[in-house]
């Protein structure tokens, strides 16, 4: 087979796990959108926090030390153990579960009836004051993330070996195929699973569509907002805490994490802000999409074209179809 | 009498404050996605002037004053720092952002206030000829880049004719500096020389490196910054890349940078302008005077880190350049035009540094009318992942003036014709 093509079968693949990471983002926005109608611009931020609180609770490091020290003159840093990751991730769901209560309960239930743009007003607000508690909790430094499941089983990195060796025995050329990607892609079909069984088959997935596809008709048959749009914050801060594992073991934890917000938009933008399916199959085509033009054309333009890429073809979309692949369409009446 | 007393207090009010402390404004970035860098080095900065307050009396006597103010890497509110602070006596600005730099040297050089951007910001502002108020030492970018390749030549037997280097860069100004002096480098000793940009923030760079992959470069130079430096590092050790053919510039070598890829990190190499580790007296007297006192400016935790270090060092720099103001002028209460003076004239000299508990420490270099960069020594450090520390693998070198003085004039030239600015140094 021609190096060419090895190499563009090779960029296409590293595309789709790149996609899948984009969507496991893009997810956490698609579920406020649907069920409540907020574009919640802190779910980046959200990922941070939540990737910061499992990595501190993994340490065993003591909340808001730096706080404690400097007003009581202390030096206390470590409670002086270490939490399983298992524990360490079940603490930081109740966490994320707290934050959506706390958010419900002080933001967004005085907000009810609000314009939109009010709403994502206040989503602004909450990623800066997020951030400034992640800061004070945890503290700015970066932290090595390990997830480890059991003694010796951990998130992977770097290049997976069989499949580079078994390709170079097939074509000469070993493809490059992150290990860490590919556990991003499985636990991805897994999230989306479990998404898809709870939404479909529990008592309070229905109420959550119900909500999501006429909020007056929801409550006329005594279905709670409140609970429920706690409920869709609970599960988009459990989504905030995976994207926030899969990109903090990439890169460390650190507040740059909040940026991946922007990988996310044209993702949206691609595959509209209501549909689950949306947000994956565009996350898979922008990240295709970008890896693919920078292969082919970047290196004729300067490169470093992959952003620009996605924001571009995002905006292809919004020209022609504003709803994007999957989103409802939008009627206006007049 | 009215019009009397309006003309004192305006002219109390032109001359500036009272020159009751000599001000070091600090334009940190300890929050945002670049808060990690930040910390230490305003750590260390506040801290150096801190011990001076607290062993020495001050500087000749007279107290420093830090003026803390937060930029978040942030170029408006850099700007904004500036102005909110150079009222207060401001004696020099390190605006530690390339960015931030390039606004504050025609604000500053027409408030007639020296900027010192130690390894950043724009590297012809090392001619003193054109940038009268800008001071670059003891080394910039383009030196770095002389230097890296110069180390390649040292561990090649001084042959890389058709070796293949491949600059990995931020895709703006700061990446793009290096550039015509590698490329000067490349007609000079034959390498083949390609680049490759990273867009900010540089979490997803899968690209860059299966085309490096590809390519199969023998060297590759890295200028990055922030989340870049840490993304970087791991995905050469994933795709098996030599590390100790992997060579960042002095913004992509502290420990944060390398800690996340573990043992993939191992034998990464990055340049410094100063050394490493805290086995140095200054930091035993940091220990006794600041953070045993509880006068420390963080938790005192990040002594002997590269870039706590990196603090220290330019805090020293500015205070010998104020002390050498003080001499020139022969008074202990200096302006920002007086210490200007002294940061033309400072002599960093292997004996100063000894005395002031710092051997060693940084190159020699001496600034001149004309050179404001100093002679741009560097070193190459190399990361020890299982000691978990960097440690320096050369000496401090010299880099290639042939190749650089020319692009210097060249630069500081095009930029003194813009800007209708004369000469100086006749």
């Amino acid at each position: 087979m021609p190096d060419q093509v090895l190499f563009g079968i090779e960029v296409v693949i590293n595309g789709l796990m790149a996609g899948v990471l984009y969507a496991l983002v893009a997810l956490g926005f698609v579920l406020i959108f649907k069920a409540s109608g907020i574009f919640n611009f802190a779910q980046g931020v959200m990922a941070l926090f939540a990737a910061m609180t499992l990595v501190g609770i993994q340490d065993g490091q003591v909340p808001f030390s730096h706080l404690i020290n400097a007003i009581f003159g202390t030096k206390i840093h470590h409670f002086g153990w270490e939490v399983h990751s298992i524990l360490a991730i079940l603490v930081t769901i109740v966490v994320m579960i707290v934050l959506a209560w706390a958010v419900q309960h002080f933001i967004f239930k005085h907000l009810v009836g609000q314009e939109p743009i009010i709403l994502f007003m206040a989503t602004i607000g909450l990623a800066y004051f997020l951030e400034g508690v992640a800061d004070l909790m945890w503290g700015a430094e970066i932290k090595t993330l390990n997830v480890c499941l059991a003694d010796g089983v951990c998130l992977p990195q770097g290049i997976n070996g069989f499949l580079d060796a078994t390709t170079f025995n097939w074509f000469g050329y070993g493809l490059f195929i992150d290990n860490l990607d590919i556990s991003a892609t499985i636990v991805a079909v897994i999230l989306v699973a479990i998404l898809v069984i709870f939404s479909q088959y529990t008592k309070q997935g229905r109420a959550m569509r119900a909500v999501a596809d006429d909020h007056q008709a929801a409550l006329s048959v005594g279905i709670s907002l409140n609970y429920i749009w706690i409920l869709v914050w609970s599960v988009a801060g459990f989504v905030a805490l995976v994207a926030g594992i899969m990109w903090g073991a990439k890169s460390g934890v650190q507040f740059s994490l909040s940026l991946i917000a922007l990988k996310a938009l044209p993702v949206l933008m691609l595959g509209g802000f209501t549909s689950i399916p949306g947000a994956i199959i565009g996350g898979l085509i922008i990240g295709v999409g970008e890896k693919l033009f920078e292969f082919l054309v970047g290196s004729m333009i300067g490169g470093a074209t992959e952003n620009w890429f996605a924001y571009v073809l995002a905006l292809l979309f919004l020209v022609f179809r504003p709803q994007g692949l999957f989103g409802e369409r939008i009627i206006e009446r007049v | 009498m009215k019009k009397l007393i309006l003309t004192t207090v305006a002219a109390l009010m032109a001359t500036g404050p009272a020159l009751a402390d000599l001000v070091f404004p600090s334009l940190s970035y300890r929050t945002g996605p670049f808060a990690a860098g930040g910390i230490p080095f305003a750590d260390g900065y506040a801290d150096y002037f801190t011990l001076l307050n607290e062993r020495d009396g001050g500087i000749g006597g007279v107290s420093t004053r830090v003026i803390e103010c937060e930029t978040a890497y942030n170029t408006e509110k850099g700007v904004e720092c500036y102005e909110a602070t150079k009222g207060e006596g401001a004696l020099v600005y390190q605006p530690l952002s390339t960015g931030i730099t390039y606004q504050l040297i025609p604000k500053a050089s027409a408030d007639g206030i020296p900027v010192h951007s130690m390894g950043y910001g724009r590297t012809s502002a090392t001619n003193g000829k054109v940038f009268e108020w800008v001071f670059n030492y003891p080394t910039h970018y383009w030196n770095g880049a002389s230097i890296a390749v110069k180390h390649i030549l040292d561990v090649n037997g001084g042959d890389i004719n058709g070796k293949k280097i491949t600059l990995l860069y931020f895709n703006g100004a700061y990446g793009k500096e290096p550039i015509p002096t590698l490329e000067a480098l490349s007609e000079k000793h034959g390498f083949m020389f390609d680049t490759i940009a990273i867009d900010f923030p540089g979490q997803e760079q899968k690209s860059q490196w299966l085309q490096i992959r590809r390519d199969k470069p023998d060297y590759i130079l890295f200028w990055g910054w922030g989340v870049m430096n840490q993304v970087a590092v791991q995905e050469a050790a994933n795709i098996r890349f030599p590390m100790e053919n992997f060579i960042g510039i002095w913004w992509s070598g502290a420990e944060h940078d390398v800690l996340p890829a573990g043992a993939g990190a191992n034998g990464y190499k990055s340049l410094q302008f100063h050394n490493v580790g805290s086995d140095f007296p200054v930091f035993d007297d940091i220990q006794k005077f600041v953070v045993d006192a509880g006068k420390a400016a963080g938790e005192g935790n990040q002594i002997g880190t590269v870039l706590y270090n990196r603090g220290v060092y330019a805090a020293m720099l500015a205070a010998e350049a104020a002390r050498t103001a003080q001499e020139i002028h022969g008074a202990t209460e200096i302006t920002a035009a007086m210490m200007r003076d002294g940061m033309e004239s400072l002599k960093m000299t292997a004996e100063r540094m000894a005395e002031l508990g710092l051997p060693n420490f940084g190159p020699t270099f001496q600034v001149t009318c004309e050179n404001h960069g100093g002679e741009g020594l560097g070193a190459v450090a190399q990361w020890d992942a299982s000691a978990q520390e960097w440690s320096l693998v050369t000496d401090f070198i010299a880099p290639d003036e042939d190749v650089i003085l020319p692009l210097i004039e060249a630069d500081s030239m095009a930029y003194a014709a813009e800007n209708n600015i004369e000469m100086r140094c006749n």
